[in-house]
């Protein structure tokens, strides 16, 4: 079980100067995989934070399984932008970490090593250290190590965001076989409409600052219908109908908020 | 001038004439006789004194066995240096009401000068091989400490966050998140630590009656030796350089280990 639940959430930093979000409700069933877009600056990143636990609430309440976040913990697995890999740990290792926190048995860990290894095809690279790594191949390691978790929710934050078109593609392709084949409850953050779309059950669309939710739109049904995940290649997606008239939408919607950038 | 970084041969080109100006000064000033002879030995009386105290003993002892009676306190003053300021320092880095206690006192402690503990060492220890340690310890600890702490404080917010995210639990953060991020630091700082522990040592010395470089030197001076002082500053000048050319070989290792630049 892994639902998220955003009940009327505002956020201020620094002693009321910067208000981030305003009342925010957004629930997320279980093995559920919503994305939220914005305007950067919008406090899209304030929300994941929250669910991870790095970040309190200043009103209201996030909770994951009904229960309030207080803490970052490994039920909550993050994927980071900028993939924060430990630099002096190998790509096995780096998986490892949090397999020895939960004190789990050597031979165990190796099988589920091995495993996210192989779903990520990084068993060429479990040696390697990052920084002998591309872009596209650490964060298949940060994937990896938020996998092996077995988390109950996984959040992810523009993770796409600072690799090169073509290895944003596979990544996302990839993400998406992971996602059928394993489902579980996603919090993915993305300023690409288009990303949003391809990968999300349901998209939230936030106003810029303060953030607040301006509209859910369910992809579930459309998808279905016309059978998206039959294609096996994104541009396929992109070039359908269904796809292009929810992305327009998006965009539309995105566009009254001023200031806001796509790439 | 450019900024490009020099070739080996025109550093070493540099380095030498800087050198051979340095020594051609010296012999003037000392061959001439502007300076007195017993004020400012020739280069040449310094080198063969200094060859000489190889073979021939001084306050006891040759040159070498001085250096390594040095070396040995030397490192037990830094080894302990090292071994109480990095554990102290990521501790401090990590829990914040450590921090807040130890700070102030560590703040105002650090300003006084090794020497200044010689009273203190000499009360404490006598002449035992405690004062001199104590002395070089005073000299050697601040720079571990203040590198681990600071490479402990400043480690990059989403690498403890990573660590966090993962359930690392306190003692793990510490010895597999911060202690590698605080590496370079830590190693920065041992080498400062080094440099001012070896220069800690002739003040410490002064309190150790049996052997040592700095013992040999005021002995020397004692019996208005310059040869022998300006033979143990040598000593004192190539074996603080050794240790420093080391420390940065460790550090250039460490980071090209980690992908940085060299
Ligand atoms: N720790 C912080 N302190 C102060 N202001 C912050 C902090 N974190 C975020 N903000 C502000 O909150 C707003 C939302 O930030 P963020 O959630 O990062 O937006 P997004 O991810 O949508 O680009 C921004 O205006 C940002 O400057
Ligand atoms: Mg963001």
């Amino acid at each position: 079980m892994g639902s998220i639940s955003f009940r009327n959430v505002d956020k201020t930093f620094g002693a009321g100067a910067i208000k981030a979000l305003e009342g925010i409700n957004l629930e997320i069933a279980d093995k559920e995989f919503v994305a939220i877009v914005g305007p950067s600056g919008c406090g899209k990143t304030t929300c994941l934070r929250m669910v991870a636990g790095f970040e309190a609430a200043s009103s209201g309440d996030v909770l994951v399984n009904g229960k309030a976040v207080t803490a970052p913990g490994p039920d909550r697995a993050v994927v980071f932008q900028q993939f924060a890999l430990f630099p002096w740990k190998t790509v096995r290792e780096n998986i490892d970490l949090g397999l020895r926190n939960k004190n789990l048995p050597a031979a165990a860990r190796e099988e589920a090593i091995a495993g996210a290894l192989r779903l990520m095809s990084l068993e060429s690279h479990a040696d390697a250290f990052p920084h002998q790594l591309s872009g596209g191949m650490q964060q298949r390691v940060a994937i990896a190590r938020a996998y092996v978790l077995d988390p109950v929710v996984l959040l992810m934050d523009e993770p796409f965001g600072a690799l090169d078109a073509q290895t944003r593609v596979v990544m996302q392709e990839e993400l998406v076989r992971l996602a059928r084949r394993n489902p579980r409850t996603v919090l993915f953050i993305t300023h690409a409409v288009e990303e949003a779309v391809y990968l999300a059950d349901r998209v939230a669309i936030m106003t810029r600052r303060p953030g607040r939710i301006k509209e859910v739109l369910d992809i579930r049904t459309v998808r279905q219908s016309e059978n998206w995940d039959s294609h096996p290649k994104i541009e396929d997606v992109m070039d359908l109908e269904s796809f292009v008239h929810l992305r327009t939408h998006i965009w539309k919607s995105l566009r009254e908020e001023k200031g806001f950038r796509d790439v | 001038m450019t900024d490009r970084p020099l070739t080996l041969r025109e550093a070493v080109l540099l380095g030498a004439g800087g050198l051979a100006a340095f020594i051609g000064l010296w012999s003037l000033l000392s061959t001439t006789g502007i300076v007195p002879r017993q004020f400012l030995p020739t280069p040449l009386d310094v080198a063969s004194r200094f060859f000489q105290l190889f073979t021939t003993p001084f306050a006891g002892a040759t040159l070498p066995m001085h250096v390594a009676s040095s070396f040995q306190r030397y490192a037990y003053g830094v080894v302990l240096a090292a071994v109480i300021g990095i554990p102290l320092g990521l501790l401090m880095g990590w829990f914040r009401l450590l921090d807040d206690i130890v700070t102030p006192i560590f703040d105002g402690l650090r300003f006084i000068a090794p020497i200044a503990w010689v009273p203190f060492a000499a009360l404490w220890f006598g002449t035992g091989a405690g004062g001199p340690v104590m002395i070089i310890f005073a000299g050697a600890f601040p720079p571990c400490l203040i590198n681990a702490y600071r490479g402990a404080r400043f480690v990059e917010p989403r690498l403890i966050e990573a660590g966090r995210m993962l359930g690392t639990p306190n003692l793990r953060m510490i010895l597999e998140v911060l202690l590698p991020a605080a590496a370079p630091s830590i190693i920065a700082g041992l080498r400062v630590s080094a440099g001012l522990g070896w220069q800690s040592l002739v003040g410490a010395e002064l309190i150790v009656a049996a052997a040592g470089v700095g013992f040999m030197m005021v002995q020397a001076q004692g019996s208005v030796q310059t040869t022998t002082v300006m033979a143990g500053m040598i000593a004192i000048g190539i074996i603080g350089m050794l240790i420093d050319v080391l420390l940065r070989r460790a550090e250039a290792w460490l980071r090209r280990r980690r992908g940085l630049e060299a």
